[in-house]
């Protein structure tokens, strides 16, 4: 233990202020935009290009509510010879 | 005129019974007609903290359903004359409740009371968001701890988006409870402090409720603590954030550290 380990090791709140900080501001521009699918569509986006290099255009992501049940319709197309990025 | 005031949190256990019972007897004493609404249909409590759990006849669902009238229903606190209780139902599941049946019965209450404080159940789905549906002011209960604090951002966002008064374009009153404030462990840097979740969440303070066994006595005989023992901590502090709500501009009493670290190694030893 550092000499500085006594104080440090008990003083834990300005860590949870700094991650709910952090946090918060990144929730809090997700749920700013009001619709879901399009949240939806940036982040299934962003794993998708991690792997494959895909159109954007290619992706449509569709929410959707019928009575007692809702569905969550991906579709992407992919491109003819899936490049995997590497 | 008549305010319907929710109070909210979105996680559970931080509070909301406690200070619904506490702030609803504090305005109350202070000669408003009150009434204290349970909306947490299947895990009712409001009734035991109240001291009212063996005078429960019909419920809000029944209410709401219209299988009972509502006066059938509220039940008149016997230590505080305008105080009332409007129990929600043991048995039945939150889908009891209709958002038309809802409004319909806080129209009613309107015309009855001056103040009518709805206990939401935790969670965001429906208990919630019909608890604070018709709210014209919300009291956001969090626990200096960081999952408190997170649900409480989320509990705002609904407030500002997902209530009557939010979708009319108006705005809608929202003051922080800060409760289960242990002064001593913040001081030492081991909790939250006041300011720190002020700066976070935004919305003003309404008052500090310290962590204190006081509350857990008063529950013990079903007395909202402010009634129980007036002169304790929290309930001056319920007491005061009452006062607020009526409109003084009084300062926020902070909760002072128990003991000294040393006076309390002095304690020890001596004891
Ligand atoms: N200021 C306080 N000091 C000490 N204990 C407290 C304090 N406030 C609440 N408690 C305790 O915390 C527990 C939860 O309180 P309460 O039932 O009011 O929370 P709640 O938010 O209504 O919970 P739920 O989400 O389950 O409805 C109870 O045991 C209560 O006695
Ligand atoms: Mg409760």
């Amino acid at each position: 233990m550092s000499i500085f380990g006594f104080f440090t090791r008990t003083r834990t709140a300005p860590v949870a202020r700094e991650r709910l900080q952090l946090l918060l501001a990144h929730e809090r521009a997700l749920s700013g935009k009001s619709d879901l699918a399009a949240i939806l569509q940036e982040e299934i986006l962003a794993v998708i290009a991690k792997h494959i290099a895909i159109d954007r255009e290619k992706v449509k992501v569709k929410l959707d509510r019928d009575g007692t049940i809702s569905t969550l319709e991906i579709d992407i197309e992919m491109p003819e010879a899936v490049a995997l990025k590497n | 005129m008549s305010k319907v005031l929710v109070v909210t949190s979105g996680k559970g256990g931080v509070g909301k019974t406690t200070s619904s019972a506490a702030l609803g007897a504090a305005l109350a004493q202070a000669g408003k007609n009150v009434v204290v609404v349970d909306f947490d249909v299947g895990l009712r409590n409001l009734d035991l903290i109240m001291g009212a759990e063996r005078r429960v006849v019909f419920d809000l669902v029944n209410v709401v359903q219209g299988d009972a009238k509502l006066a059938q229903a509220l039940i008149r606190d016997k230590r505080v004359e305008t105080l009332s209780l409007l129990p929600a139902s043991q048995t039945r599941d939150k889908d009891a409740l209709t958002p038309e049946g809802v409004e319909r019965v806080i129209d009613e209450l309107r015309e009855k009371f001056d103040w009518i404080v709805c206990d939401s159940p935790a969670g965001i789905e429906r208990g919630a968001t019909l608890a604070m549906r018709h709210a014209d002011m919300a009291v956001v209960v969090t626990n200096p701890e960081v999952s408190s604090v997170r649900d409480s951002d989320r509990i705002i966002g609904l407030l500002d988006s997902k209530t009557a008064r939010a979708e009319a374009g108006e705005t809608i009153e929202k003051h922080l409870l800060l409760t289960r404030y242990d002064a001593t462990r913040a001081a030492r840097g081991e909790m939250l402090k006041v300011e720190d979740v002020l700066e976070i969440l935004a919305i003003p303070l309404l008052g500090i409720i310290p962590d204190s066994e006081d509350v857990l006595k008063a529950s013990n005989v079903g007395c909202p603590v402010t009634l129980h023992n007036p002169l304790s901590g929290p309930a001056r502090a319920y007491a005061e954030a009452a006062r607020r709500l009526l409109g003084e501009t009084i300062a926020v009493t902070m909760p002072v550290e128990k003991k000294s670290l040393m006076s309390r190694w002095f304690g020890r030893s001596v004891a």
